[in-house]
């Protein structure tokens, strides 16, 4: 019954509903009253009330930095929310590897990299080397993977090709360092490739990054999208249970 | 005063076995020569242009050498041949080579005096520009005082030079010591230097020789107005490591990164050519005054910082024995490490505080570079600001040389004007307020920091030794650094590494050799 029932939420400061945010931004404007009021202007045009430019940091160069607390009359309907997200049961590596065993009978190949113009192999790593992060095991450690880390800026055309030769059940791409959108280009360019040379359906694709969610990914033609704070129990999961279906279905 | 009470006969053994590791490889620093030592040559010789298509021509000329099998005498014979021949100047040459289908084999053999003199002549010049951009350096800083200790390092990444400048002039004024322009993020697996500015890059701003002059330009002009010294620093790492050494120090940049094994271990460039390359730009470093900075960091960001810090330390002597062979003095070593335990660990400061102060005490005369918090920087923007405070408490507390200023947007984007900012305040309000505190402390001799300090350092000795006994290529291609198997043949580059033939001839490195007094 509460399932249908509008739920109204606003910004909490310290107040129910009271709207508060806190807000900092940078102006190209000298600091002083005059660049204030710009501040405080350009508040009020987004429609916030009870501004409060509490903060004023010369940049130099003629760039002012302003922090500000006001309160938003904005607000949302949390219950007509609805969000895609990877649903799979997250299993430990010995329960995975378990059902792997079980369900599919081999071992999963993935293939991992950064690509293009990605160097930073930190997400990557996390998920697949032996070391993992932060306790949890990359997929390196896990007896039913056969992970292969291709590690930084390898080529979309290079991932496939490997791809293509391992036989992979999964690839997996990582886009860390990202300016003016180029991660987007980047997983299309890929996912383009696959299409072209006929590889998108044979296995999955999987992408993950700060950046990145499980909304944006299926958005870009992924199977799947792994954003800050997911572990190679999650992607692992995700990928053994997944293939668990689909050979069930095919 | 703070300070550790390190094992002595540990250090001596490390240092004796990283200087075996890098003592073993004559071989390869006296018969080989790679594709960008030859274009550097040619740099230096005062090649400089790019076809309409934009290939560098120093490029043009040694991709034809190479095809016609010459390279082995070097580029720099074939050039000066055809300016003892034809009496045509440099440019002249390598305008009728790169866009006039001038053959540079085909060029009727000299005299081998007349090609002498004309080397001669491109040497002598090209060295004394460089030792003139060495001595105004010099004259920078005893003019405006010695760089601040530790000296604040920020980062520029707009992927535009001028927005770049913009925001490295706004770093200054608001206390940068060191102004580094990040690379566009592939420049480092590209076979060439581009040419000309840049407006366009992705996640940095490309290492050309005009983004160098652009920046150091607006980087004098700001250092005046301060009446403090910028320094400027960038990337001669990946796989045109000497030819962006030899740009460097042209345009008087004042650091570079600039380390033996990274190439190899975290791009995975072919292992011979990365040494070889790193011999000839750490000379021309070297012969410059340019400080070298390493990347020992990357070693934390991908494995355990506590349970490897022993390959920090490793890689620091084995960096700084090839350093030295390369002429480089311990004040320009910037060796590296990093701030990137687990801030959720117990007593994780401590470990991190023996760490800094080994590596501080291992090279007492290094200006150590120290690298922030990024491993664990989740994109909650308030935590990693007090990370870095905290980072920022052990780089004043040690005397660290180089701080490279964590941002709180670190795993966001590249920073923004008021991040940098926010980073430079943090910075300077943690050393200003804390300036004597490490003069005042003593550790318990046999603390937890102490007995952190010793084993780390005896670890160290124990896996240096071990790679002096089976060679430093074995242990590479067996995985033992960093968990990476990099064997001697694989990586990308391999094929631009060459055997010099009878006559060979780098008349820029013979000269460094001898100044410098390596051999």
């Amino acid at each position: 019954m509460s399932k249908d029932k509008n739920q109204i939420v606003k910004p909490y400061g310290d107040t129910l509903n009271d709207g508060k945010m806190q807000l900092s931004f940078t102006l190209p404007v000298e600091p002083g009253e005059k660049g204030k009021e710009a501040a405080r202007l350009l508040l009020k045009k987004m429609g916030f009330d009870e501004i409060d430019i509490c903060g004023m940091r010369d940049l130099t160069e003629g760039f002012t930095h302003f922090m500000a607390y006001a309160a938003t009359s904005a607000s949302v309907d949390y219950s007509k929310i609805s969000v895609k997200t990877v649903d799979t049961e997250v299993m430990s590596m010995e329960d995975t590897d378990d059902f792997i065993r079980t369900h599919l009978g081999k071992p999963v190949t993935v293939i991992g990299a950064c690509i293009e113009s990605d160097a930073h192999t930190v997400g990557i790593d996390a998920i697949m080397n032996m070391k993992g992060y932060n306790h949890r095991y990359g997929l390196e450690r896990y007896k039913y993977f056969n992970a292969i880390n291709l590690g930084a800026q390898v080529s979309c055309e290079d991932l496939l090709a490997r791809a293509r030769q391992e036989n992979a059940d999964a690839v997996l791409v990582s886009q860390i360092v990202t300016q003016k959108n180029i991660h987007i280009k980047n997983l299309t360019r890929l996912i383009e490739l696959a299409e072209a040379e006929n590889l998108r359906h044979k296995m999955l694709f999987i992408c993950g990054g700060p950046r990145l969610s499980h909304e944006l990914a299926i958005e870009l033609g992924y199977d799947a999208g792994f954003g800050t704070g997911s572990y190679a129990t999650d992607v692992a999961s995700y990928i053994a249970i997944t293939l668990a279906e689909r050979s069930k279905q095919g | 005063m703070l300070k550790l009470n390190l094992n002595r006969e540990h250090i001596t053994r490390a240092r004796e076995a990283a200087k075996k590791i890098a003592g073993s490889f004559g071989w390869l620093f006296d018969d080989y020569s790679s594709v960008t030592i030859e274009r550097t040559v040619l740099r230096l010789l005062g090649v400089d242009g790019a076809t309409a298509d934009g290939t560098p021509y120093p490029n043009v000329i040694v991709d034809a050498l190479k095809h016609k099998n010459a390279l082995g005498k070097g580029a720099a014979w074939w050039f000066a041949n055809a300016c003892a021949a034809r009496k045509e100047s440099v440019a002249d040459i390598a305008k009728a080579t790169c866009e006039g289908g001038l053959d540079l084999t085909s060029v009727p053999v000299q005299q081998d005096e007349k090609v002498s003199a004309v080397l001669m002549q491109h040497t002598q010049s090209m060295l004394n520009h460089i030792r003139n951009r060495k001595a105004e350096r010099e004259e920078f800083f005893s003019r405006y005082g010695a760089r601040n200790k530790p000296a604040i390092y920020v980062i520029v990444a707009t992927g535009n030079i001028y927005e770049d400048v913009v925001q490295a002039k706004a770093g200054a004024r608001e206390g940068a010591d060191i102004i580094a322009v990040i690379r566009s993020t592939a420049q480092s697996l590209l076979d060439y230097v581009p040419y000309g500015a840049t407006t366009v890059g992705f996640g940095g701003t490309y290492a050309t020789q005009e983004n160098f002059r652009i920046m150091r330009q607006a980087l004098d002009e700001v250092s005046a107005e301060l009446g403090r010294y910028i320094s400027l620093t960038n990337y001669a790492s990946g796989l045109c490591m000497p030819e962006i050494a030899a740009l460097g120090a042209m345009e008087r940049l004042d650091l570079m990164l600039n380390d033996a094994m990274y190439g190899i271990l975290f791009r995975d460039i072919n292992p011979k050519r990365t040494l070889l390359d790193q011999y000839f730009s750490r000379m021309i470093n070297a012969y410059a005054g340019i400080e070298i900075q390493t990347g020992e960091d990357n070693y934390l960001t991908t494995s355990d910082a506590v349970e490897k810090a022993y390959t920090v330390t490793a890689s620091q002597l084995i960096n700084e024995q090839f350093a030295l062979l390369s002429g480089i003095i311990p004040e320009k070593m910037g060796l590296g490490h990093a701030c990137e335990i687990n801030p959720d660990m117990e007593n994780g400061f401590l470990y991190e505080l023996a760490h800094a102060m080994l590596t501080k005490e291992l090279f007492p005369q290094a200006p150590v570079k120290y690298m922030p918090p990024t491993k664990f920087a989740s994109g909650n923007i308030f935590k990693t600001h007090l990370m870095d405070a905290m980072f920022n408490f052990i780089g004043q507390l040690t005397g660290q040389g180089v701080q490279l200023l964590g941002m709180m947007t670190e795993a966001i984007h590249t920073p923004h004007l008021a991040d940098r900012s926010l980073a430079i305040e943090n910075a300077r309000y943690v050393f200003n307020n804390i300036r004597d505190l490490g003069a005042e402390l003593n550790l318990a001799a046999d603390g937890f920091i102490n007995r952190r300090a010793n084993s780390v350092l005896e670890e160290a000795t124990l896996f240096l030794e071990k790679v002096a006994l089976e060679g430093l290529l074995n242990a590479m291609a067996k995985g033992e650094f960093a968990d990476i198997k990099r064997p001697e043949t694989g990586g990308k580059g391999g094929d631009g590494v060459f055997l010099k033939e009878q006559g060979y001839v780098n008349p820029f490195m013979d000269r460094m050799k001898s100044e410098l007094k390596v051999n």
